[in-house]
């Protein structure tokens, strides 16, 4: 597999405190990664790192194959989680000076922002002072300068808090668009609803060690339980409940029908076939909902952690 | 370096632009104009003021002695006795009564004259009325003891010791004056732009922080790189205000001075109190200013503006990278005006007293209060040896005083939420 970015063995510690404990993370080409940990885990110290903010005590990072060089700054775009802009400064004189500090001529960037801004439909606010945007609008010119200058990689950190929906939804196109163009994405996030949807590979980084990582289907399938949400009407309900019982682990399960009578977590043992529930299901009752158990990254999240505890 | 030369770029004009940079600059000067009008003014009102004196002569010997002067009537009293003199002068709100005892003795005579005034004459008026009768005294008592007066006359002899160094070069006793004020508007004026300037670098450090853009631009540049930037550009700022003062103010005080009609060559001799200025001594004046190292004053104001600036701003930028908020700076500003301070009291009071004495030139040597201290020393002229010393040890904290603010700017920029100690400082410079 061909990775964009190569982190080695990477350790940092401040005065007494290990923020990042020799952690390995290998992020593919064109994927979207997503960073997980709950807050303090070493996430940002992890992103400070790759962007040359923070230096690692030990481990290296390789960008496209090469020792990250400072030069390299111009590879990569980062959206911080904490983040603003110059208040006082117009929106246009503002964007421009973020991207030559990129190292884009000014004719670039001017370019750049052209393109963008039509795109986002912001032009109008060129002349305008940060300050006089709404909180959202602010976002959308933050978004545009960390993309403006084409980076190779996109690193955002916890890019949906403080959005509001319409523009986390915009901004979310925008960042699939990125990767189908490309560009590599490194996500940071303790909110595990946009890795499910957005990540093609995950990490989990828990009190500066790297628990797990890998591909977030390869990951969802070593967790999966066997367990099958089952919703029906049976046509003796003390009867199939006590045949069930002896031969699956089986839960109450919680969803919403319209119709079903008895909802049921049946967990059947690996060597077993689905198929086989089903057919036994069927001639015992009617069946109306068959489905199978998909754990949750907040479920593998969870349970990892505790484990490790 | 293309990226220090943007951030000094938008620093310079995010400093320019601001509009309370403006105001100030083009309002400075006239408010300065205006407040030396108002000084000259006043104090011009203040000695058209005439004050009456009633004398009591009981001797007899000052009859017609005391002359009137522009500011000063005496009134003679003699013939009306010493407690209706005072009723006198309590009722027509005279300055006072001036009472000479009968008394043969001219030196008992001397110590036993009396001013009985409301309240104490001023130092000017009493210096006056001691000069006139001291003269007249003096002479009387010559003639007593038999000596000749015309010859006693002739025999004194004027002295005006003329000043010159080994150079060659003529000065006056004025000149100390010049060198004085020169030197101590120098050193004042380098104290003011560093606090005002340092201040400017400090708030622009905790505007980034708050307006929490600081991470999106040193994911580009260095921290010390943007910090750089921001004292460089900003001291450009201050250069351009203070370019700015220079040429609005000699305007302005050309315009108010021709408008007031008051003379800037005769408003001089009134700062050497009541010392004679003869003409001769106008001229050597202008001879003195233009004698002052004027050259080695401006490049070592230079030189010691950015050594100081330089200096003073790398701590204030660290502050301000320290701290969430203005209001947290307080606890550490303290040690950033000390030394400001002491720079100027020792300059104006041990420079102008000895000005090569052991304590200037050892604060002259200390490269936090050097600037100052150097700055009011060079017109009273310094070997260019001490100058090399001095300037190479400010240069040298200098690195080093950048180097650490640069340490603890780096950690306190990423650092939010936190009011910081001292000891947390230190620890930040050993990340």
């Amino acid at each position: 597999m061909d990775n964009l970015l190569v982190a080695e063995n990477i350790c940092k510690q401040f005065g007494n405190f290990t923020a990042l404990n020799n952690v390995s993370i290998n992020i593919p080409r064109e994927s979207i990664f997503g960073l997980l940990g709950p807050n303090g885990a070493g996430k940002t110290t992890f992103i400070r790192i790759i962007n040359q903010i923070t230096m690692p005590d030990s481990g290296v990072v390789y960008l496209d194959g090469k020792p990250l060089h400072p030069n390299d700054v111009g590879h990569i775009g980062y959206l911080p989680e904490e983040r603003g802009l110059y208040k006082s400064m117009k929106v246009g004189e503002q964007a421009l000076y973020l991207a030559r500090l990129k190292g884009l001529t000014k004719a670039e960037a001017k370019e750049q922002l052209d393109y963008w801004f039509t795109k986002l439909d912001i032009k109008h606010w060129w002349d305008k002072k940060i300050q006089e945007l709404s909180k959202g609008m602010a976002q959308k010119v933050q978004f545009v300068i960390t993309v403006l200058h084409r980076p190779k990689l996109l690193i955002f950190d916890e890019p949906f808090s403080g959005f509001d929906p319409v523009n986390a939804d915009l901004i979310k196109n925008e960042i699939l668009q990125l990767r189908n163009e490309g560009a590599t994405i490194l996500f940071s996030t303790h909110r595990m609803e946009s890795v499910e949807e957005l990540c093609d590979y995950m990490a989990l980084i828990h009190e500066s060690n790297k628990l797990l990582d890998g591909k977030v289907d390869d990951i969802k399938r070593a967790h999966k339980t066997n367990t099958f949400e089952v919703g029906m009407n049976p046509f003796n309900e003390n009867e199939l409940l006590a045949e069930l019982n002896s031969n699956f682990k089986i839960k109450k399960a919680h969803f919403k029908s319209l119709s079903d009578d008895l909802k049921l977590n049946i967990q059947i043992k690996p060597n077993e076939s689905p198929n086989d529930l089903l057919q036994y299901l069927i001639t015992k009752s009617r069946v109306n909902h068959f489905v199978e158990v998909v754990p949750s990254v907040n479920d593998i999240f969870i349970k990892t952690v505790t484990k490790n505890e | 370096m293309n990226n220090l030369k943007l951030i000094i770029q938008r620093e310079y004009l995010a400093r320019v632009r601001n509009k309370t940079f403006i105001v100030m600059t083009f309002l400075s000067p006239l408010i300065l104009v205006g407040m030396f009008s108002l000084i000259a003014y006043l104090s011009m009102l203040n000695n058209s003021e005439t004050h009456t004196i009633a004398v009591k002569d009981d001797s007899g010997l000052f009859k017609g002695e005391f002359e009137n002067k522009e500011e000063i009537d005496f009134v003679d009293v003699s013939s009306i006795s010493l407690e209706d003199a005072k009723l006198l002068v309590k009722e027509k709100e005279y300055y006072g009564v001036l009472y000479i005892p009968n008394n043969q003795d001219n030196v008992a005579l001397a110590k036993s004259i009396l001013f009985f005034g409301k309240e104490a004459p001023s130092i000017g008026i009493l210096r006056q009325i001691e000069r006139t009768i001291s003269k007249n005294l003096t002479t009387r008592e010559l003639i007593s003891r038999g000596l000749d007066i015309s010859q006693i006359k002739a025999a004194e002899a004027q002295v005006d010791i003329r000043i010159e160094n080994f150079q060659g070069e003529r000065t006056s006793k004025m000149s100390n004056y010049i060198k004085m004020i020169f030197g101590g508007a120098a050193g004042y004026l380098l104290m003011m732009f560093i606090i005002i300037y340092g201040n400017m670098v400090m708030r622009s450090v905790i505007e980034e922080k708050t307006n929490r853009i600081i991470e999106i631009i040193i994911s580009s540049v260095k921290p010390i790189q943007l910090m750089l930037g921001k004292i460089i550009g900003t001291s450009l700022a201050g250069i351009t205000q203070f370019s700015i003062w220079v040429v609005l103010g000699t305007i302005l005080l050309f315009v108010t001075s021709s408008l007031t009609g008051m003379n800037l060559m005769e408003a001089q001799p009134q700062m050497q109190d009541i010392e004679q200025v003869s003409n001769g001594e106008i001229q050597q004046l202008i001879i003195d200013i233009t004698n002052l190292p004027i050259l080695t004053l401006i490049l070592s104001f230079l030189v010691y503006f950015i050594g100081g600036y330089f200096l003073y701003s790398a701590i204030y930028a660290a502050i301000g990278a320290a701290v969430d908020s203005e209001t947290d700076t307080q606890q550490f500003m303290f040690p950033i005006i000390l030394p400001l301070m002491l720079g100027i009291y020792v300059g104006f009071f041990s420079v102008i007293e000895n000005p090569h004495g052991t304590v200037s030139t050892i604060f002259s040597m200390i490269p936090l209060t050097s600037p100052i201290v150097m700055l009011m020393r060079i017109p009273f002229g310094v070997p260019w040896y001490e100058l090399a010393i001095s300037v190479i040890i400010l240069f040298v904290t200098n690195a080093g005083v950048v180097w650490l603010a640069a340490k603890i700017y780096r950690v306190g920029i990423l650092m939010y939420g936190k009011k910081p100690t001292y000891k947390e400082l230190y620890k930040w410079i050993k990340y």
